[in-house]
């Protein structure tokens, strides 16, 4: 800012004054930008390095705390279920599932072996200082995390069939990155297990049949994954957007809105809860052993749609719903949270 | 629901004995074994190699453990069962080959290891999906690992266990597949289901 209102300023008197002043002015100048280039560079790269270290710090926790706790809503939602089951054998899985959770939160231990393929839903404001950052802290993160916690190794590169040992590979950890008014960082860490996601589907049924193709694609879904998605499950429905889009907005669904919220929009409400009872009137059950709870809850989102087609995609999430979600200021303080 | 403590090595008899609906806890040593184990056994056995456990008798685990390494010793952290039906390519020659009695895993399987069930005298059994915690407390010490280079999931974890368990009987030797009773009552309710929901 000097160097240019120096420039202006000389610009306008050099036609007047010793030209030789000027370029003295002009260097002088040059000198104090170069210092303050110095010392700025300096702290915000020691910025960065803070902001790197805590964000690998809150990542680490969230994903220690997302792998051993449930998040109290699904908790709630179990043991729910488990008062609610009159079948015998469904309810003897349900409370095998509760006395699980007690005994990972005691010995500090994952709830369930299949920690996931990591996933990172992130939220960071246009003014957070650390943004360059925040994609290595979340690797190092889950390298640490594999041996700290410990997680299972569980990417494998899917043409050489090579798993790395430390849960990295190619666009692994995932991040979807969101931006948003402000200056703070918040994240939501998913481990997402296999054995539910294996059982997702993706169709594009004729436009015309509408919200009846939804209906129908849901409930051969439910059918067709049987008790391999690890039932009671969370349906997530994503409808519209194309392929990929329909895809997230169903994860999302499934993994990241609390259970027992209400969709803001009623006309939807209303189809989740019709798609609920329906899907628990087959009778299903928990691991498929026969009961009323072959899903906790059933979530919808949506995006508008290409008028040609009409996608519909179901992402499954497995009782053990794990995330936990952290918040990172700009004045270096955080917070996990579930 | 009557309730069984069996030992490992089972006999034919014993297993024979147990019905769908059944609970079974098991002491002794059970070995783990995903989709890539499950290719090279059958490989072994197709080439006339013998394999690095002798599974007459035995227990396999469909399971992928979380491990720890702690001064040459395995710690098991969490082992939970893994989705059965990924093995069905491969369960049945097993039975009919190495003389395996139980196999644990859970969401079930099909019909083709149910005849194999029925036929060699084995059956299924399931643990709680995702109790991965409550399924390690019962294993008390990894007794070996083969095939290590398949991958810590993949690879053959020889447990030695305690009453490892509840285990559910899903599938016995009369012919019967609970879950795939279940299921198939599910899907003949399809069109009841539809037409509630507004679809003719």
């Amino acid at each position: 800012m000097w160097f240019i209102a120096n420039l202006n300023n000389s610009s306008l008197i050099s036609c007047y004054k010793d030209v030789e002043i000027v370029f003295k002015s002009i260097l002088i100048n040059l000198f104090l930008v170069y210092l303050c280039a110095v010392v700025d560079t300096s702290s915000i790269s020691s910025d960065l390095e803070y902001f790197a270290n805590l964000i690998e710090k809150a990542a680490i926790e969230a994903l220690t705390k997302a792998t051993i706790f449930l998040p109290p809503d699904v908790k709630n939602a179990l043991k729910k279920a488990y008062e609610n089951e009159i079948s015998e054998s469904s309810k003897a899985q349900l409370e095998a599932i509760l006395r699980n959770l007690e005994v990972a939160e005691k010995l500090r231990k994952p709830i369930c072996q299949d920690t996931g393929l990591i996933i990172f839903y992130v939220k960071v404001g246009y003014d957070f200082p650390a943004i360059k950052v925040i994609e290595k802290a979340f690797v190092n993160a889950v390298k640490k995390a594999t041996i700290e916690i410990p997680l299972r190794p569980n990417t494998v590169n899917p043409i050489t069939g090579k798993n790395p040992g430390n849960n990295i590979g190619r666009y692994v950890p995932f991040i979807h990155w969101e931006f948003v008014e402000g200056d703070s960082l918040e994240f939501i860490v998913v481990p997402k297990g296999g054995g539910s996601e294996a059982v997702s589907i993706l169709e594009f049924p004729p436009p015309g049949e509408g919200l009846r193709a939804v209906k129908r694609v849901v409930i051969d879904a439910i059918l067709k994954a049987g008790a391999k998605p690890c039932p009671p499950t969370i349906v997530g429905i994503g409808i519209g957007g194309g392929a990929d889009i329909a895809a997230i907005l169903a994860k999302k669904a499934a993994a990241l809105r609390p259970l027992g919220t209400e969709n803001p929009d009623p006309d939807i409400a209303k189809l989740e809860k019709e798609l609920y009872e329906a899907i628990n009137s087959l009778e299903i059950g928990a691991m498929g052993l026969g009961g009323k709870f072959t899903v906790l809850d059933v979530h919808i989102e949506y995006a508008h749609r290409h008028p040609a087609t009409y996608p519909i995609a179901i992402v499954f999430q497995c009782w053990a719903a794990r995330r936990a979600s952290a918040l990172i200021k700009s004045d270096g303080t955080y917070k996990v949270y579930q | 629901m009557p309730t069984y403590h069996l030992k490992t090595p089972i006999s034919e008899d014993e297993v024979r004995k147990l019905r769908v609906g059944d609970i079974i806890y098991v002491t002794g040593i059970i070995v783990t074994a995903r989709d890539a184990a499950h290719r090279r056994m059958l490989n072994y056995i197709k080439e006339g190699k013998s394999l690095p456990i002798d599974l007459k008798g035995g227990v396999i685990y469909h399971c992928g453990p979380v491990v720890r390494k702690t001064n040459e010793i395995w710690e098991v952290i969490a082992a939970g069962p893994t989705t059965s039906a990924r093995m069905e390519l491969y369960e049945a020659e097993i039975i009919k080959n190495l003389g395996v009695r139980i196999i644990i895993g859970k969401g079930g399987m099909g019909s083709k290891t149910a005849e194999a069930c029925k036929y060699y005298g084995a059956i299924y059994t399931v643990f709680t999906g995702g109790a991965g915690a409550l399924a390690a407390n019962a294993i008390k010490k990894v007794r070996k690992v083969e095939w290590l280079d398949l991958g810590i999931p993949e690879a053959l974890w020889i447990f030695e266990v305690e009453n490892f368990g509840p285990l559910l009987v899903t599938i016995d030797t009369t012919g019967r597949n609970l879950i795939a009773e279940v299921i198939e009552r599910a899907k003949a309710k399809r069109e009841e289901v539809l037409k509630k929901l507004g679809i003719t």
